[in-house]
């Protein structure tokens, strides 16, 4: 586990360490029967299948148009409006829904973006090894180095502000985690004898690298990928939080959370920063327990 | 040892290069002439032109590189502000001082409470105390930290009175240790909250995977108390890997220090970099960037170090010339 030994001696760590997943992957039956004991992903599984149909479906369920100027202002929850309108009239609970849409959109964008990159690159290290490898991991040694949140909003800064912006931001700068992971796995999965087998047959290097080797990486990529959608999600929430993210007037339910920066909206007016951030709480958590989650199920050392 | 430290501190250089080259070239990526930001615009060309040329800014990429370079190695200097003029560097270890008591005060906390929780929960696997830490471990992690931050300013600081809502000392105070200590009450719970969130459920499963191992089953069939097994055979190894935790916590305490120091007012590293963005004030994001990834990368090497000393299979495989 020691940090010099993953980070520069890796190959001799990796292939002691990495168990090879494609071995004994777990059927369906058992995959479903080890997922459904975690009782609480189960539940965030429900909960994010009904905030992506909100998601989806936003335009018909929302009460109101979310920049749309109705005639209460800033005035608390009512039959009218569920959640209450903000101080220049719109209706919170349309903002919500259609906020619901940025999050899970750069969540699963981002997302998408790094793991395509760091597969890629992950694959190229672990099965051409030697100075590629080096290169490659001494790249992903200097983003690592940065910490994320302060390289991110600097980035932010320069590249400017908007929903694809950030999407790109966290995908792109997200990358070497995954990258670690793949050639991690590929290091092993490149001993085993179907591999061996497939070069002995004279496949070319691309048919081995993505018919062969990738896709028995993918269930690791796959547990990584859910946290790193739990935490694409804080980051853009973060990211508006603080203006550098999605602009007003588009609702972000991190931008709705950062009107409470001033203290009277903080004091009077709970209602308008209390469920955005309730929403991201509990779309983190579920993703997260949905990740605990899966660990369990895929993990060819599960037993039980 | 001193070998093995030695080309420790070899392999950060370029690593350490590498980070300032993807620096300077993002900061040149920034929109905008920086010579608009420090000359005014009504100057004739021509004067405007000599400055630019005074200041190296019509040199070419590489050289304007080379010159940074230069000048940080040599004298350790890192160029001026763009916005106040000041120099960086003493922009960077003004603020320095109120990052690192909060960020430190909040790693010494967090693991003081992840370690002995995560050895409970793992001890008493699938009991109510285990289901109700792994589950604040999971909120700790999952909530949003500018979130909490709020809530507890709201609570505490609005409703109740009971606490300031953000600064490091009153408007006019001077500031004694304690007035230090009240302000950085609610900071550091969000703080402590996402370190404890993150580590509790790591000391777990390190501690499970000790418990599991064949020596500890031969301590108990050996009659040793159950105490005793845990706290002397299993613990110790146990804690090992939890060196690494230190290493991995920095950077991220680093980032998260954006959020809460604009939340709590705290005149950090955090702020600064915050209002240096506002003001598009390259040259001391720059620096702040290096300074960030600098403490990481030291950090990172400490942690090894101190690992290094803690495992003797790592420590002999480095003594007596094998690599």
């Amino acid at each position: 586990m020691s940090l010099f030994k993953r980070y520069f001696n890796k190959k001799k760590y990796d292939a002691e360490h990495t168990v090879t997943w494609s071995e004994d992957m777990p059927s369906k039956g058992l995959f479903l029967k080890r997922f459904k004991r975690h009782k609480l992903a189960v539940i965030g599984f429900f909960y994010l299948a009904i905030i992506l149909l909100c998601a989806i479906f936003a335009p018909l369920l929302a009460p109101y148009n979310p920049n749309e100027i109705t005639d209460a202002f800033g005035e608390g929850p009512s039959m009218a409006h569920w959640l209450g309108t903000d101080d220049i009239g719109r209706d919170i609970l349309s903002r919500v829904l259609y906020a619901a849409r940025v999050s899970l959109s750069v969540g699963v964008g981002a997302v998408a973006i790094a793991a395509a990159i760091g597969a890629v690159l992950g694959l190229i290290a672990g099965y051409f090894g030697g100075i590629i490898d080096g290169i490659i991991m001494r790249i992903t040694d200097v983003f690592m180095s940065f910490p994320y949140i302060m390289f991110i909003l600097v980035v932010a800064s320069i590249v400017g502000p908007g929903l694809t912006n950030i999407i790109i931001i966290l995908g792109v700068l997200g990358w070497p985690g995954i990258a670690r992971l793949v050639r991690g796995n590929v290091l092993a999965i490149k001993q085993s004898d179907y591999v061996k087998a497939g070069i002995a047959l004279g496949y070319s290097t691309p048919r081995i690298l993505f018919k062969h080797i990738l896709p028995n990486t993918i269930a690791p990529i796959l547990i990584y990928a859910t946290s790193g959608v739990a935490g694409a999600i804080l980051d853009e929430a973060a990211l508006s939080f603080l203006g550098l993210g999605v602009q007003p007037p588009d609702a972000s339910w991190g931008n709705m959370l950062s009107s409470a920066q001033s203290i009277t909206i903080l004091t009077d007016q709970p209602w308008l920063w209390i469920p955005p951030g309730i929403f991201i709480l509990l779309t983190v958590l579920s993703i997260n327990y949905i990740g605990d989650a899966l660990r369990d199920a895929l993990d060819p050392r599960n037993v039980k | 040892m001193f070998g093995y430290i030695l080309r420790r501190l070899l392999i950060a250089i370029p690593v350490l290069f590498g980070v300032t080259v993807i620096n300077f070239i993002i900061m040149r990526m920034a929109p905008g002439n920086p010579i608009d930001m420090l000359v005014s615009p009504k100057l004739p060309d021509a004067a405007r032109e000599a400055k630019a040329i005074e200041l190296g800014l019509n040199d070419p990429v590489y050289l304007q590189y080379w010159n940074w370079l230069k000048n940080l190695v040599m004298h350790g200097d890192l160029g001026y502000s763009m916005y106040t003029s000041e120099p960086v560097v003493s922009m960077i270890l003004e603020r320095m001082g109120p990052t690192l008591i909060l960020m430190g005060t909040a790693l010494v906390l967090g693991l003081l409470i992840a370690i002995p929780l995560g050895i409970l929960s793992a001890t008493k696997q699938y009991s109510k105390l285990d289901y109700i830490f792994v589950t604040g471990s999971f909120l700790g992690i999952s909530i949003p930290n500018f979130f909490l931050g709020l809530i507890l300013v709201y609570v505490f600081a609005v409703q109740l009175s009971w606490l300031p809502s953000g600064g490091m000392k009153e408007v006019g105070g001077d500031g004694g240790f304690g007035t230090l200590l009240v302000h950085m009450i609610l900071p550091i719970i969000v703080l402590v909250a996402n370190v404890a969130g993150r580590n509790i459920r790591y000391v777990r499963s390190s501690m499970l995977e000790i418990l599991g191992q064949d020596y500890l089953r031969t301590a108990r069939a050996k009659g040793l108390k159950e105490l005793f097994v845990v706290n002397r055979h299993a613990l110790r190894n146990a804690l090992i890997p939890i060196v690494t935790i230190i290493g991995l916590e920095i950077p991220i305490l680093f980032g998260g220090a954006v959020v809460i120091e604009q939340i709590f007012s705290w005149p950090g590293i955090g702020q600064l970099t915050l209002s240096s963005i506002m003001n598009r004030d390259y040259s001391t994001l720059m620096g702040l960037n290096l300074v960030a990834a600098f403490v990481v990368i030291a950090a990172n090497i400490l942690t090894d170090i101190v690992y290094a000393f803690v495992d003797p299979r790592i420590r002999k495989s480095y003594v007596g010339g094998a690599k």
